[in-house]
């Protein structure tokens, strides 16, 4: 039981039971489910959303926040609790028996808000979630609310929702499932959910200790305290540090959560001086999988109900964030007339796409991790050898590969590229520091936060267009045009990132991607590209 | 093969046989395992064209002329 946090206890509301009718329920009060509940309830929607139990995650779980996910809840307006409370690095380092192989950084330039991944318990993130969510006025969170039926139809899915108190019907006009890798959603509805499994066994020791170990990632294969073995170290706020022991097929579950063994398992680590307490004790299997489509009429799956990955790569909680990022706007734009229904369809293109990503490359982190036969233990051991004086083989070196964002090439939702060149439709919108009328700011807190597609133009002054906020970057310092946002470039990086030349523009979809790229702010082609990223 | 070289290049053919050779001397199974591993990715940096590689590893596989 952890020491260092209280879990919170949210109330369970009785319902008054009957038929009831919802534009929006989300199954599923997890990281991600509540990250969709705030995306949908800030762009202005009523949302149900329905938890089985009534507080956050139990464990620290997911703890590594990658900057893109840190980006996305800057957009909702928790950037700087995640900063503030989490442990920030952007350094990490892989060890081979008892020598350093090699140390890398995973945000090689400055100019970003944000690091490349910030430390944080899961239950915090929830929590802000929760707090945020019912700010909002617009989410109806129902605790204690464990759907044990559902019905798909074209117009919706009806859900029995059982309580502590009896059970009602449910008609979710639209459904988010976001309950998880066991998704009962998913199971009732029969829909399949393939990939590999391996045969490999991890334990999670949640370690309370004031260490002046830095922040950073440190991994080591092999290592003399844990023979044969790979483990994993990593800092959490409230002086809580996570390491996770390779325990092998064999090792039995129930065995190996028993705090002694823990215990000496991390003293064999730390050494006999080094006095912790356990905080949170976890052994774990995992499977690489997921379902063949995400969208299901109206129904539509995201984070581990649709997809799993092993956890090397912190992508699993990372991408559950991005599915919510992907899908809100287009869900809230859909169900207020602004796009056909097929713009869901890109929800699957774009995040099968991503989810195949991540399945990828953790799927060869985990091969690297876990030799399967003696060929791939020499090359493994052969690549971590070499890597400690001969900088060929440190891009081998697999301790996970560390999530970032699918840049969407393929999306059917992506328009022009006049001036080919950097970041091409389908990029993540790149950070760049500006100025804003002298002060020091950033420009993707200028992007999407309103909820709309932004043009970003350089150096030339668009004419209004409806729906579409227009953002300028100056080369130098000049007044704001009337109702316009300017923001002036200082350094040049945000011309660079973008590849803007004076004169031209990118059109930003609300979820902070680029999806077309003009050489003139001519307004046909931009409003064109507008209604193709709505499927219009 | 299109793109990796299949005729003779190696000037001293049983010199470098002979230093293969004696690269392994006194390894045991596992050691020489490694060893082999390393000679592999040294040499594939070296290339660095993936064309060429996966023609090689398609040959290790027993790929015939033609294939």
């Amino acid at each position: 039981m952890p020491s260092t946090y209280a879990q919170p206890r949210y109330p369970f509301r009785p319902h008054p039971g009957g038929e009831e009718s919802a534009p929006v329920v989300i199954v599923g009060g997890g990281l991600v489910g509540l990250t969709a509940a705030l995306d949908l309830a800030q762009r202005g929607l009523s949302v149900v959303l329905l938890d089985e139990d009534d507080t956050v995650s139990f464990g620290s779980r997911a703890i590594c926040f990658a900057k893109r996910s840190l980006e996305i809840f800057a957009r909702l307006g928790l950037g700087e609790k995640f900063l503030e409370k989490g442990i920030t690095w952007n350094q990490g380092r892989v060890f081979f028996r008892s020598r350093e192989a090699y140390g890398f950084n995973l945000r090689p330039e400055d100019g970003h808000e944000f690091p490349a991944f910030v430390n944080l318990q899961q239950y915090y993130a929830e929590q802000w979630l929760v707090e945020a969510c019912m700010a909002t006025g617009r989410v109806d969170l129902r605790w204690r609310s464990r759907v044990s039926g559902i019905a798909n139809s074209p117009d919706g899915a009806l859900l029995t929702v059982d309580t502590p108190e009896g059970n009602y019907t449910l008609h979710a006009q639209w459904l988010l499932a976001a309950d998880g890798a066991r998704s009962f959603i998913r199971e009732a509805l029969g829909l399949s959910f393939t990939g590999q499994v391996f045969r490999d066994r991890f334990l999670i020791a949640d370690v309370l200790m004031n260490a002046p170990f830095p922040s950073e990632r440190c991994f080591w294969f092999d290592p003399p305290f844990h023979p044969g073995q790979s483990v994993l170290m990593h800092k959490q706020p409230d002086d809580v540090w996570r390491i996770d022991f390779q325990l092998g097929w064999d090792a039995d579950p129930e065995l190996e959560k028993d705090p002694e063994r823990v215990r000496k398992r991390v003293t064999d680590m730390l050494g006999p001086d080094m006095p912790f307490d356990l905080e949170w004790v976890s052994v774990y299997t995992f499977r690489c999988r997921r379902m063949e489509r995400f969208r299901h009429g109206r129904v539509v799956f995201l984070g581990d109900a649709a997809h799993q990955v092993s956890p090397f790569g912190a992508r699993g909680g990372n991408g559950g964030v991005q599915d919510a990022d992907n899908l809100c706007w287009k869900l809230a734009a859909v169900l207020r007339g602004q796009a056909p229904d097929a713009l869901l369809d890109s929800y699957d293109a774009e995040r099968i796409l991503a989810a195949d990503e991540n399945i990828l490359n953790s799927t060869r982190s985990t091969d690297f991790i876990t030799p399967r036969n003696d060929a791939a233990r020499a090359f493994r051991d052969a690549v971590l050898e070499l890597a400690e004086h001969w900088a060929m083989a440190r891009p081998l070196v697999n301790s996970g590969r560390l999530s970032r964002p699918s840049t969407l090439l393929g999306s059917p939702l992506n328009g022009p590229d006049e001036a080919p060149g950097r970041a091409p439709p389908g990029t993540p919108a790149p950070d760049a520091p500006v100025l804003r009328g002298g002060k020091p700011d950033w420009l993707l807190r200028h992007i999407g936060a309103d909820g709309r597609f932004t043009l970003l133009a350089r150096e030339v002054t668009p004419v209004p267009l409806s729906g579409i906020t227009t953002l300028i970057l100056v080369d130098t310092p000049r007044p704001d045009p009337e109702g316009l946002s300017v923001l002036h470039d200082h350094s040049g990086l945000a011309a660079a990132r973008y590849g803007l030349s004076p004169g031209e523009c990118v059109l930003l979809r609300p979820d902070q991607h680029i999806t077309a790229r003009f050489t003139t702010a001519a307004p046909e082609p931009i409003l064109a590209a507008r209604d193709k990223a709505l499927a219009k | 093969m299109k793109n990796l070289r299949t005729e003779p290049h190696i000037s001293d053919p049983d010199g470098f046989y002979a230093a293969l050779m004696e690269a392994h001397r006194n390894l045991d199974a596992p050691a020489s395992r490694k060893l082999d591993a390393k000679l592999v990715l040294l040499l594939a940096n070296h290339i660095g064209d993936m064309a060429v590689l996966h023609e090689a590893l398609a040959i290790a596989r027993g790929a015939k002329p033609g294939e």
